[in-house]
């Protein structure tokens, strides 16, 4: 077991050069969805201008898929692999925190459109329903990684957990046609392959997409290095407290109690 | 705009949401890694 004598002062954060490259690229984005989903895209024919909404709603849901999925593959590939390397842990932990981050800007950017478009800010319909649901299962997710024990029992009981709870998505995603449901179907990811969007509004859509997935790799990657500090200061305080452990054992008359 | 404060009030609460969580990220982030040398880091 390794202890480092006195910790040397930390010169960098968690960013680097790639991830402030990254996050500049993601401003411009915004302003680029800014611009078009609140001025250039036209109103809709059926929702009119309540459509602006789409464009951070439904990315906000499909990323919120994709962060789940990236939890499950790297929660697999811990257990899996037979490194057991605990990098994949932090990815998935990071991923899913910003997922749930995503799932609620989703119920809550939805509510507000179904207020627009519905008259009302919930139901409890298939798809709104199962979506709570999946935001809920997420959070205990969270709450699983807090719970004790060292690094890979965390990363063992919560890789399972995260495995599990991604069975949930394809309920979620094909609830709209397996129940009768006040939420429309999908437009553009739809089975038949046609999208039913103008092309201005298509396009802003598709910057939304681009915009929350260059978020969700920018968040990731920062939450993750996040992580990886905090396993290391939990490593040191530990090994720290096991030398001071040992030191106290060796001092004559201590521990005489016990025996 | 019709509907402008759900509208804008949709955008604003989403870009909040992502600045709170990215800030706390970073200044979580910034405090842990003066504790931590460089070395542990494998992004340095």
């Amino acid at each position: 077991m390794q202890v480092r004598s006195a910790p040397q002062p930390g010169t960098r954060d968690t960013g680097s050069r790639a991830t402030r490259t990254l996050g500049l690229v993601t401003l411009v984005g915004i302003a680029w969805l800014l611009a078009f989903g609140l001025g250039f895209s036209p109103a809709d024919r059926d929702q009119r201008e309540s459509v602006r909404i789409l464009y951070v709603h439904v990315p906000s849901a499909w990323l919120a898929y994709l962060a789940f999925v990236v939890t499950a593959v790297a929660s697999g590939l811990y257990l899996f692999r037979k490194q057991h390397s605990l990098g994949w842990d932090h990815l998935a932990g990071a991923s899913a925190e910003v997922g749930v981050l995503f799932m609620a800007i989703t119920l809550v950017s939805g509510s507000l459109w179904g207020r627009l478009t519905w008259g009302e800010f919930w139901q409890w319909d298939a798809r709104l329903t199962t979506t709570a649901f999946l935001f809920v299962t997420y959070v205990g997710y969270l709450a699983v990684r807090r719970l004790g024990g060292d690094h890979h029992q965390r990363a063992r009981r919560s890789a399972v957990v995260a495995l599990l709870a991604v069975l949930e998505i394809p309920l979620v995603h094909w609830s709209v046609r397996m129940w009768r449901s006040l939420h429309q179907e999908a437009t553009v990811l739809s089975p038949d392959g046609d999208v039913k969007m103008d092309g201005l509004m298509l396009f802003s859509l598709i910057v939304g997409v681009i915009v929350f997935t260059l978020l969700y790799a920018w968040m990731v990657i920062h939450r993750q290095r996040t992580l990886t500090l905090e396993d290391v200061l939990d490593d040191e305080g530990l090994d720290a407290a096991i030398v001071e452990r040992r030191r106290e054992a060796e001092q004559p008359g201590v521990g005489s109690v016990a025996r | 705009m019709e509907d402008a404060g759900f509208i804008i009030g949709s955008y604003a609460v989403t870009f909040a949401a992502i600045a709170a969580y990215a800030w706390r990220v970073r200044i979580r982030g910034r405090r842990l890694a003066r504790r931590v040398p460089d070395d542990a880091k494998p992004w340095v």
